[in-house]
């Protein structure tokens, strides 16, 4: 029984679970194996409705852990197609495990990742804790700011990740309810164009070729460990930005919509500017404006691409700003921050003689509101002035209390 | 439904269409390269394979070598019934929509795991694997102990045994709980067919794997492995071993199908006492000593009272 298509609206109304669930039925996945979390579940539960009304014809299997979930699908794309899953925060946890199994075993796989903090203390809100933990397992992690990147940002993924010179599994996150809950106007590509821009899965090593049999998930010692690990860092630093700056080129022509690495917003002559990631850049942008308005020449950079790192492209997009701050949604436990310390490291070395400091927030689906990026502004406008940083180089916003600052 | 492979005699059996190269890591006297042959063996169909983390695993895809002349996977301890699970379900996706290179074939899915690796850690990936009803067959290589890590116990462990984790000591007689009962647990499932089977026994063997690669849905098979150096006996005694653990009825063969229809596929012709099983292995050694010798007596009621509540099963069909 073949599938239906579907007819959208040129706009649809959709939040950000619903927009990647219907991209992943655009992408028409061979194998989806997953679990339901809180805030991605509606992915799940979409993609299964669809299934139920014959929207798609792959395989819907609902296992019993997010671990299991993907297990089953390396399993699948090892067999040889597409695959998909999609989770959150403790699940993310479970399945770092087999996170690194994916991405050694160089197996393309499509990880929606609705951003949420981790416990303890249990919480279902929006932070970056778990986007972060992935940070070092060897995946491709982009990043949404609002629904229609969830959407958008779907295609970029199996575009670049299926790619046979990349051969590496992609997330693509976004906030967990500040977007997988919040409708927006969402402008749809149709089934015929969606699916033409991925293509059609190209199988390689596939398990299911039985006139070539392969073996996958070998042991390595010291004698070829660190080799393959090399292997995979080395494509991921050089052949993974060219592929999602191609696809993000080519999906542009498409759609008319241009996603960059870097997203910069009135960098051009910017004086002071955050680095975010997430809903808040669009916050940010708002606030921006306005502090213009008062006479200080404030940006926004927004990192897209997480893994591989932006190195140069931030450099780059930085080199000619006086202050910068750094919004970390993650409690860096002990250090100053993730973002802190990747732009310090991309800024050494430089002719850069911006000031930097770190600010923490909006830990648990705490808001970051336009008043703490007001204040936020006038203090690195402060330091411009001064010529140094006059605060400590860590700070905690929007958090009860006595003022948490270090280093 | 593919063709059942017709097999003369041993010879004819321990020859055909093997995929399971010699040249491999595992221990002179190891059983699991036997019994891995022998599933292997028992089918001309393609296969697509997993091992879970553990002596099997490291001992046969250590990199830049493979002694599998099939498709095989490895991703961890405790999910590699997932994997396969993942892989049928993708072949299923691409039988669907026309896209299998070769879409003649009747591929077998199937997951070799040790009993650490499915008693324990990955009970849980086994049991979804059989609750959701993937056309797979799961072979538990159950040498009753972490082989492949040093000896420790694990919860297929029987009562009496020195583990590194469980020793026997000036105080203790090793572990203390008896062995989980594997298959019942997984026939509970409703299974269309779960099984024990015995490397020596090697016709019953055949049967029974044969029997599961053609049922349709989930299959259980657990296959007692003599671990010539975590049960401590010569390499070269591994099917006498064997011998004794079938015919001891320490290791009965049996089948359960549908959950419920248990059918005793062995019946020994001269039951031997356990204590020659249990002798022949330095594992229990201690428990010789006058002190523990209450626990062989034990160890025989305990033998004799599961035999004889798989007559009644077997009798009562339930």
């Amino acid at each position: 029984m073949a599938f239906d298509k579907m007819e959208l609206k040129d706009i649809e109304v959709w939040d950000g679970n619903f927009a990647a669930a219907q991209a992943l039925r655009q992408c028409q996945i061979d194998v989806v194996a997953a679990y339901p979390i809180t805030p991605s579940t509606p992915i799940v539960e979409g993609y299964g409705k669809f299934k139920a009304d014959n929207y798609v014809e792959g395989e819907f299997v609902m296992v019993e852990s997010e671990h299991a979930a993907m297990s089953g699908c390396i399993g699948a794309a090892a067999a040889g197609g597409r695959v998909a899953t999609a989770t959150s925060s403790q699940g993310f946890a479970l399945m770092v495990e087999t996170l690194y199994q994916a991405s050694g075993m160089r197996l393309p796989i499509v990880l929606n990742v609705v951003n949420r903090a981790l416990a303890a203390p249990l919480n279902v809100n929006g932070d970056h804790s778990d986007m972060y933990l992935g940070r070092d397992s060897g995946w491709i992690q982009l990043d949404a700011y609002c629904p229609q990147d969830a959407y958008d940002l779907n295609f970029i993924a199996f575009k670049v990740s299926e790619d046979h010179d990349v051969r590496l599994p992609c997330m693509v996150h976004q906030d967990g309810f500040m977007t997988s809950h919040t409708a927006q106007g969402v402008h749809t590509l149709s089934d015929d164009v969606a699916y033409s821009f991925v293509g059609d899965f190209k199988p390689m090593n596939d398990m299911l070729d039985f006139e070539h049999p392969v073996t996958h998930g070998v042991q390595t010692e010291e004698d070829w460990h660190f080799e393959h690990k090399a292997r995979q860092h080395n494509d991921l630093m050089t052949k993974v930005m060219p592929k999602i700056q191609a696809a993000f080129d080519s999906f542009e022509k498409l759609s008319g919509r241009k996603y960059n690495i870097v997203e910069s917003y009135d960098m051009s002559d910017a004086d002071v500017c955050v680095v975010c990631m997430g809903t808040s850049v669009e916050t940010a942008r708002e606030v921006a404006t306005e502090m213009r308005a008062k006479g200080i020449k404030a940006g926004v950079v927004g990192i897209r691409v997480i893994r591989p790192f932006p190195f140069f492209e931030i450099g780059e997009a930085l080199k000619d700003v006086k202050a910068i701050a750094t919004l970390d949604r993650s409690s860096p436990n002990g250090a100053p921050g993730m973002l802190f310390n990747e732009m310090a490291g991309a800024l050494f070395n430089t002719d850069t003689k911006a000031m930097l400091s770190g600010y923490v927030y909006g830990l648990g689906g705490r808001d970051l509101t336009k008043a703490h990026l007001v204040s936020l502004y006038t203090e690195l406008q402060a330091n411009v002035d001064a010529g140094k940083v006059t605060t400590q180089l860590q700070q905690f916003i929007g958090v009860r209390g006595p003022k948490l600052a270090f280093l | 439904m593919s063709e059942m492979k017709k097999i003369k005699n041993l010879k004819d059996f321990s020859t055909s269409a093997d995929r399971f190269e010699g040249a491999n890591l595992l221990c002179p006297g190891c059983a699991h390269s036997i019994i891995v042959r022998e599933v292997l063996n028992a089918t001309n169909d393609d296969l697509v394979l997993s091992a879970s983390t553990g002596c099997l695993e490291v001992c046969t895809a250590v990199y830049p070598y493979t002694s599998w002349d099939a498709s095989w996977i490895h991703i961890g301890f405790e999910n590699g019934s997932t994997a396969v699970a993942g892989a049928e379900a993708m072949y299923n996706a691409l039988k669907t929509k026309g896209r299998l290179k070769q879409p003649d074939r009747n591929p077998k899915f199937v997951s070799f795991a040790g009993d650490g690796a499915s008693y324990d850690i990955g009970f849980q990936w086994i049991s979804g694997c059989m609750e959701r009803g993937h056309n797979m067959m799961h072979v538990v290589l159950d040498n009753e102990v972490y082989a492949n890590t040093g000896g420790q116990r694990s919860s297929s462990t029987p009562i009496g045994s020195s583990t590194t984790t469980a020793p026997a000591g000036r105080i203790s007689y090793g572990e203390k709980k008896n062995k989980k009962d594997m298959v019942s647990i997984m026939a509970s499932h409703g299974i269309p067919y779960a099984a024990q089977v015995a490397p020596n026994k090697w016709k019953d063997m055949v049967k029974k794997i044969q029997h599961g690669m053609a049922v349709e849905g989930p299959v259980f098979i657990n296959a007692v492995s003599p671990c010539t150096t975590e049960w401590k006996f010569d390499p070269k005694d591994t099917m006498h071993i064997t011998d004794l653990a079938t015919d001891s009825l320490v290791f009965p063969l049996y089948e359960i199908i549908d959950g419920h229809e248990l059918n005793i596929t062995y019946r020994p012709k001269n039951v031997i006492p356990v204590e020659e099983y249990m002798a022949a292995q330095g594992r229990f050694k201690h428990l010789f000593k006058d002190e523990y010798k209450y626990l062989i007596k034990e160890w025989q009621d305990r033998v004799d009272e599961k035999w004889a509540q798989l007559n009644r099963r077997e009798e009562a069909r339930v």
